[in-house]
């Protein structure tokens, strides 16, 4: 799989939380060529699963990366301006001369208009801007632009892929078609080069960035033995991972901490050691944001992990990653996998050390 | 109060209960039928029934006690071989300066550094310190001796030693560890209902332990053993101590996580008054426990929750009342002996 | 209905402490339903048969409002409380709160400081005119809510507890003019929503629905400088399409748009940036369940005094009736 040529797919279309819509299509299309079954799944995620040959039942592995972007939502129309509500957490620092596309009855370009200097007072220069004081300006009267958008349109960033030197690229919504772009090269690692007894959910889940409604439902239903969560995490600003950034290029990071099992964060750190895999250990000493967190807690409850891709300016349209960590992260999985066996879920129990 | 002791001294911070699970599992294993670790790590241990029900009872009650206690987590290791890390659960920071830690499982020594008060500036004396400005010593200069003898991600607990002090006893982690000692006092009695005694993991990072042990459990109603806060000290207003020491068994109202079982509350305070066991209501409103998580699972657990009054939780010294304790013990296994069906069944 | 809406919010019902608000309902709801029942936590399910027994459709509203409880009684008898749900310290001073078993009390404040700040909660108390600590009639765990008579004048209503009584009155309202609903549909008045939508979470898990609708408030941009939200009062029921909680189910949410303009309703489209409804955990249950939200716009949420359009709570039981008559497409 080309990992750039589908994050680009996947970064330049939109899918806000909850609409997913245009991701779920892309996503449905490449799987397809690695997977035995792809699903829609009611709630929004899609759901490929490759099938392990060991013997049935087989235990099953869930790797989830969330394919939703965070976005802006008409709230309100004033004189043909948007007055717009944030879907998922944004900085509205970024905003001001932003362009975007709103996806009204068709989709229109917009700009967040920023007011010129020579007419913002110092005192005003000294304040952030609100998100319920900025404008999204679509450029039409204003009868018009009620006849194309209403209340509860989206607004996403319009921001084409931007190739950097080398395997470094930015964009939109890497945050986190990074981690389905990983789910997708694990599957085709799989499907290519190791054999592997386990049953592979592959999923795409909806509405991380709100309420991890993907993740909870998804778990829920499919009930995997061990589940795994591809987010992208900090990336640092110098050349050396810093405790709770990590380095560009350096690798995929690999979770620790309450919301991990601490046997797979092992079997995952060996794998990478095994495959002369760089990787980065990232401690997670609460939460860990991730859609790993509610697959935890799922029913009875399941082993998790969590594998982080580092990326630069989270949350804007200027994420920034290096590719090589995605395809890393992919290989990883699917050597990880490989080695899933009929002894795996013994070894996860944690034991009773009577004899101390 | 030896196992309060043994259980204070071990360590076992949120997502890294091994130690204390074992230590449990020792001590309960003559006196329970089965028991069984799931994949979070909880223990959850059955104690069948052994004694006639009177009247109608529920099939299978549920006692939860936390393993896990607050902690730090190694989140960098530095040139100098200093250690950075951030709380798991929380913790003051301002409780950390000039503290002893243990770090990771082979217990490496630390202190928690802080500039010599000749060389602070009269501004930084009024500063509370924050996280990512303090470091763990352990004895070494550079990085690679540091880690060759701590990983980042290894956790560091307080390192204090348990202490009885007249009527009083002094240790880390009452919270919860009053809480599973008491739950082991309880297996060790009979009952008219199947008892799952779970020792949870993870409530200190969001009740998650007990979310998946009720589920898998299924009990007809259930009760959190805690270690709570006791706030008090004197104060200029009258205002509420959450709860004190001596005052007996702790009992929720509300707090943040949930509201008590209105049948429950009522006649867990009947068999208190009718054995004449002191008691007292936590101030509502403050903290949360796994009863919060418990009492949402599936469709809906009758849920409780009764404490041991313990002052300064979450710092690396609480204090208990070893009566409060062994009143605890009293109210809950009398008021489980005589829990009847008709208590948890819904209002019309 | 106004005599009923009247009944429901002057009914004393804080989180927790619904059994006043369910004894009403109950009555209301008898000979109107195929089966009624209660659980643990208190929510109070009320079964309509319908056309289609192999689907199940959940409607919900609230039963509980926010409150107050004691934390502890001072020496002079005067109790210091906390909040039940999202109480706003703005306007508690002078308000009077009334007890379970009637008992009124009025709101006082400390000696402030600085006045320009609004105070918290632990600068007042309630006074219910206690001689001393041992013979004060409340006790720690006592919980009140705001004591307000209902007011109705040219269409508009102002009382306590819209939010969401007047959700409640919807889905009584419904009961009594549904015929014969699509699907076995289950009208849950839930309890314990102000405090986490705590009894939408556990009905939802035992009903397992395949789509779920809360009838709820939400709160308006139609009045002196408020924040620029779409909705106001008197323009007709809001269908959601996101909250602080939840992006509503984007098939349902234009099911529910299609189905109110084929009936003829008039409806706005609301987003709102904070706080939620019982639909946010009716949407996690299990494998996920559809869920949407049908607003009753509202004034002043979370005061003693809320305010609403009788138009549109009229128009919220034919929407309502619309919805719950016809089969789901969730496409």
């Amino acid at each position: 799989m080309d990992c750039k040529e589908f994050l680009q797919r996947l970064s330049e279309a939109a899918g806000p939380s909850g609409y997913e819509r245009a991701i779920r299509e892309l996503v449905a299309e490449e799987f397809r060529r690695y997977a035995h079954d792809v699903q829609m799944h009611k709630m929004g995620s899609v759901i490929a699963l490759r099938r392990g040959d060991g013997e049935e039942p087989r235990r099953r592995i869930l790797l989830a990366g969330h394919m939703d972007e965070v976005a802006l939502m008409v709230s309100k129309m004033d004189e043909g301006f948007l007055h717009v509500a944030e879907v998922g957490g944004l900085d509205p620092r970024i905003l001001p001369g932003q362009e975007v596309i709103v996806h009204g009855r068709r989709e229109l370009p917009g700009i967040i208009g920023a007011r010129p200097p020579h007419v913002v007072t110092p005192e005003e220069r000294n304040k952030v801007i609100p998100l319920h004081e900025l404008l999204v300006d679509v450029a039409l009267p204003p009868e018009e632009v009620s006849q194309w958008v209403r209340v509860g349109d989206l607004v996403t960033f319009r921001r084409p892929f931007i190739p950097l030197q080398k395997d470094w690229v930015a964009g939109k919504s890497f945050d986190d078609r990074v981690g389905v772009v990983v789910v997708g090269e694990c599957l085709s690692n799989l499907a290519e080069r190791w054999k592997h007894s386990w049953d592979v959910y592959g999923v795409a889940t909806c509405q991380e960035e709100v309420t991890f409604l993907g993740a909870i439902t998804t778990t829920y239903g499919i009930r995997p033995d061990i589940a795994i969560a591809i987010d992208v995490t900090f990336g640092s600003m110098g050349d050396s991972a810093d405790g709770e950034n990590f380095q560009m290029g350096g690798g995929p990071a690999i979770g620790y901490g309450p919301n991990v099992h601490p046997k797979i964060h092992q079997m995952l750190v060996e794998t990478a050691k095994k495959l002369e895999i760089p990787y980065q250990i990232e401690p997670l000493p609460r939460g860990s944001g991730t859609d790993a967190w509610p697959m935890q807690v799922s029913r009875e409850g399941i082993p998790t992990g969590v594998i982080g891709v580092p990326l630069r300016y989270m949350h804007t349209p200027v994420e920034t990653v290096c590719v090589t960590d995605i395809e890393r992260a992919g290989r990883l999985l699917a050597a990880f996998i490989a080695g899933l066996d009929a002894s795996t879920m013994e070894k996860l129990t944690p034991r009773l050390d009577v004899e101390a | 109060m030896t196992l309060l002791k043994e259980l204070s001294e071990a360590r076992g911070v949120s997502g890294r209960e091994d130690e204390i699970r074992s230590i449990l599992f020792r001590h309960i294993r003559e006196h329970i039928d089965e028991h069984r670790v799931d994949a979070l790590g909880n223990l959850i241990a059955v104690r069948k029934a052994r004694v006639p029900a009177g009247a109608p009872v529920p099939r299978k009650v549920m006692l939860a006690a936390h393993m896990d206690e607050v902690g730090l987590m190694i989140t960098e290791i530095t040139k100098s071989g200093l250690l950075r890390f951030q709380p798991t659960g929380g913790i003051d920071p301002r409780l950390l300066l000039a503290k002893k830690v243990l770090i990771g499982d082979n217990k490496v020594p630390g202190v928690i550094g802080v500039k010599p008060i000749h060389k602070l500036k009269a501004e930084e004396l009024e500063q509370v310190p924050k996280y990512e400005q303090l470091t763990i010593d352990i004895g070494v200069t550079t990085q690679s001796a540091a880690e060759a003898l701590t990983h980042v991600g290894d956790y560091a607990t307080f390192d204090t030693a348990y202490e009885e002090l007249g009527p009083f006893a002094k240790g880390k982690a009452f919270d919860d560890r009053a809480g599973c000692a008491v739950l082991v006092e309880l297996l060790k009695h009979d009952y008219p209902f199947d008892l799952h005694a779970v020792f949870t993991v993870q409530e200190e990072v969001g009740l998650r332990g007990a979310r998946v042990a009720a589920y898998s459990v299924e009990p007809d109603c259930a009760i959190a053993l805690e270690g709570t806060i006791a706030d008090d000290l004197p104060k200029k207003k009258d205002v509420s101590p959450t709860s004190r020491l001596g005052g007996g068994p702790v009992l929720t109202v509300m707090d943040r996580t949930f509201i008590a079982h209105a049948g429950m509350l009522r006649h867990t305070i009947a068999v208190a008054e009718k054995h004449g066991i002191p008691y007292q209501f936590k101030q509502p409103g403050i903290g949360g426990t796994d009863a919060g998580a418990i009492h949402l699972t599936r469709e809906g657990i009758p849920s409780l929750t009764i404490a041991v009054p313990c002052r300064y939780i979450h710092s690396p010294v609480a204090l208990l009342y070893i009566k409060d304790f062994e009143h605890t013990i009293t109210l809950v296994r009398e008021t489980l002996r005589t829990l009847t069906l008709d208590i948890i069944r819904p209002e019309a | 209905m106004k005599e009923l809406v009247k009944r429901l919010t002057e009914a004393y019902g804080p989180s927790g402490f619904e059994a006043q608000v369910r004894a009403i309902i109950a009555a209301e709801v008898k000979g109107l339903a195929d089966e009624v029942r209660t659980d643990g936590i208190g929510n109070l399910f009320v079964l309509k048969k319908g056309r289609d027994s192999s689907h199940r459709a959940l409607v919900a509203a609230h039963m509980d409002e926010i409150g107050v409880m004691v934390t502890h009684i001072d020496k002079d008898g005067f109790a210091r409380f906390t909040r039940i749900g999202g109480v706003r310290p703005l306007g508690l001073p002078g308000a009077r709160v009334v007890f379970a078993n009637g008992l009124v009390g009025s709101i006082g404040l400390e000696k402030l400081e600085d006045r320009t700040k609004v105070p918290d909660l632990d600068k007042m108390f309630i006074d219910v005119g206690a001689k001393d600590k041992d013979t004060c009639p409340v006790k720690v765990g006592d919980a009140a809510t705001f004591w307000q008579p209902f007011a109705a004048q040219h269409g508009r209503w102002i009382a306590k507890a819209f939010d969401d009584r007047i959700g409640c009155a919807v889905l009584i309202e419904t009961l009594r003019a549904l015929p014969k609903p699509a699907y076995d549909t289950y009208f849950v008045f839930t309890a314990q929503e102000e405090v986490g939508v705590r009894g939408a979470t556990v009905a939802a898990f035992g009903v397992e629905p395949d789509y779920a609708i809360a009838v709820d408030v939400t709160p308006t941009g139609d009045t002196p400088e408020s924040h620029p939200i779409a909705a106001g009062i008197g323009k007709g029921p809001a269908i959601k399409v996101m909250d602080r909680g939840m992006i509503v189910h984007q098939g349902l949410k234009d099911w529910m748009i299609r189905t109110a303009e084929e009936a003829g309703i008039r409806y706005q489209l609301e987003v709102l940036e904070f706080g939620s409804t019982d639909a946010m955990a009716m949407q996690t249950t299990r494998e996920g369940v559809p869920a949407g939200v049908l607003s009753i716009p509202t004034r002043h949420v979370h005061s003693p005094s809320e305010m609403v359009d009788e138009g549109d709570v009229q128009d919220s039981v034919k929407l309502l009736a619309a919805l719950l008559s016809r089969p789901v497409s969730l496409e």
